[in-house]
């Protein structure tokens, strides 16, 4: 079940739609946020919030490439690959996130403080390569500045 | 030119709403709602105003449609889903200016007697997603939103809704369907969502840079705004340029401003003096161009004359380092991971595509994959539900049409041949 904090954050953002389905999405990100990830519970607190039935959240949820169906890091780096950010050196920052921190595309640092997640273009492509850290933006990026910048994330 | 989006951006507290109406803010908004929905609309015909996002439809014809059908309430619908690979053009509205976006939606609200709008909003921007949060309470605050704005009896409520990552929710009747909470699969067309939209209500869905520009039109009239740009696409545009440039970013000239110069005079050149091997002018989807192809006007009418497209204004620069082959390569992962699933040749023939284009990359390719592509490519184009299949395939035929000896170059050699390790 969702806490009484979501609850009340879900009744205020459902007000804004004509319809409890057309604030599934807002009420997935919410699940995410309280249980860490996309897990059974976390379905059924969206689908008895919204009426939805179950299978439906689960067929939206995994549409959309932002929601998280496995337990993540407590940081998560989402690195952009696409053109602008390939042509200026993105693929060697991946390699560099492998070797250094043992961080694989999809994976997970062993120790849980990271995982990292290859997106399809943040709209950072005069800063490139870019990624974002949580929700955090950073640009410009070199393996030097990525270093500096995970040592913020404890 | 004077500035008409970017207008203020520079200044640290830009988003804030005192600041905003400051140097000039929310003036437009109660000249609009003196005026009758009809004369705005005329007024932007006047402007001769058509959509940034990519297609260039004109902004009053849409907009007259949409108020013929005697359906209510209406909706407007803000499309700021910037997924287009290149595209960072509609960021800094978002992120500097954003009662800019607000301001320009009630007016375009009045317009079309709508009384609700949403700005679809991608995942990718969470920054912006606190920035327009809190811009929308200080408009409500003001009075500039809800009930009765500005005091002159008209109703308007805007909310955010925040995309969950799906580049096809930037299609309009795919991001109609996210916004009702469904999975971002393009409906079929007719009907349009100017009589069948989001909750099967007429709907209008114009992009940020399209509605930030009605508070000038407003201010300055139609005509005056008409004689910036080009006689066929009036008014400023914002380009953004990204790749091997020495300056890239985003910057707002007038509509038809010539490719060359914005990669060499805006954009300052190409990186370490390096030569140019190939423009992707308008987003990834938009048809590459070579070197001897950038004496253009950058709008809707002069762009596909050379044979490609203005989409959404965002210039990839490549210089010599870089293999294409790859690039396209790339460009076909995007698609394959970003096709909705609904119609099978797209679904399919992007897989196949990637597939292909891997395994040239990959110095494992045989012959006749050249034209296996384009077999493949031309059993997508015009046969899906919405352009999404359509630029997968386009991509893959103008890169074949203008860098062939390439691609022939990767399967003889079984290596990749430019200069660079890319």
């Amino acid at each position: 079940m969702f806490s009484e904090a979501a609850i009340k954050e879900l009744e205020a953002i459902r007000d804004k739609y004509p319809s409890a389905r057309g604030a599934l999405l807002p009420a997935i990100y919410i699940a995410q946020r309280e249980f860490g990830y996309l897990s059974p519970e976390a379905y059924e607190a969206v689908s008895a919030a919204l009426g939805v039935p179950k299978a439906t959240v689960r067929g939206v949820a995994t549409f959309y490439a932002m929601y998280k169906h496995k337990p993540m890091g407590r940081h998560v780096v989402q690195l952009c690959t696409n053109v602008s950010c390939m042509i200026l050196g993105a693929e060697k920052l991946v390699d560099y996130l492998k070797t250094k921190y043992g961080l694989e595309p999809g994976g997970m640092t062993s120790d849980g403080r990271f995982s990292l997640v290859i997106m399809e273009c943040i709209g950072a492509c005069g800063t490139a390569p870019a990624m974002l850290v949580n929700d955090d933006f950073y640009e410009n990026l070199t393996e030097k500045y990525i270093e500096e910048i995970l040592e913020k994330y404890a | 030119m004077e500035k008409v989006l970017l207008k203020n951006i520079d200044n640290p507290k830009s988003t804030d709403i005192n600041e905003y109406m400051k140097a000039g803010g929310y003036s437009s908004l109660p000249k609009a709602l003196g005026m009758q929905p009809k004369e705005i609309v005329e007024e932007v015909k006047r402007a001769g105003l058509r959509g940034r996002g990519g297609a260039g439809f004109p902004v009053a014809m849409k907009w007259t449609f949409a108020s013929a059908d005697p359906k209510f309430p209406k909706y407007l619908l803000c499309n700021a889903d910037e997924g287009e690979p290149g595209t960072f053009k509609d960021r800094p509205i978002l992120e500097k200016n954003p009662h800019l976006l607000i301001e320009g939606m009630a007016i375009s609200g009045h317009a079309l007697k709508a009384e609700y709008g949403f700005i679809y909003l991608r995942g990718e921007y969470p920054e912006a997603k606190h920035i327009l949060d809190r811009a929308i309470s200080q408009a409500y605050e003001k009075g500039l939103l809800g009930d009765n704005i500005a005091g002159k009896g008209v109703k308007f409520h805007l909310a955010v809704h925040q995309g969950a990552g799906a580049y096809i929710c930037g299609e309009e009747t795919a991001l109609i369907e996210s916004l009702e909470g469904d999975k971002g699969q393009p409906r079929i067309k007719p009907p349009f969502p100017v009589n069948v939209g989001v909750w099967s209500k007429p709907t209008v869905v114009n992009n940020v840079e399209t509605l930030s520009n009605l508070p000038y039109i407003i201010n300055v009239g139609g005509e005056a705004y008409a004689k910036i740009g080009t006689p066929d696409c009036p008014g400023p545009k914002l380009y953004c340029i990204s790749g091997h440039v020495e300056k890239p970013g985003v910057y707002e000239l007038p509509m038809g401003t010539i490719l060359r110069d914005l990669i060499y005079t805006h954009g300052g050149g190409i990186r370490g003096g390096k030569n140019l091997k190939a423009v992707i002018p308008g987003g990834i989807s938009t048809p590459v161009l070579p070197p001897d192809k950038i004496d253009c006007q950058m709008d809707f009418v002069n762009m596909p004359k050379n044979g490609s497209m203005l989409g959404s204004g965002a210039v990839i620069v490549m210089d010599e380092s870089v293999c294409l082959v790859k690039v396209c390569y790339r460009a076909l992962k995007f698609f394959e991971h970003e096709s909705c699933g609904k119609c099978t040749p797209c679904r399919e023939g992007t897989g196949w595509l990637r597939s292909i284009l891997g395994r040239i990359e990959n110095g494992e390719g045989v012959e006749g994959d050249i034209e296996m592509l384009l077999a493949v490519s031309g059993n997508i184009m015009g046969k899906t539900f919405c352009p999404l299949g359509d630029g997968a395939a386009s991509v893959v035929q103008n890169f074949i049409k203008h860098f062939r000896p390439e691609f022939e170059e990767h399967i003889r050699t079984k290596a990749c041949t430019a200069k660079g390790q890319l």
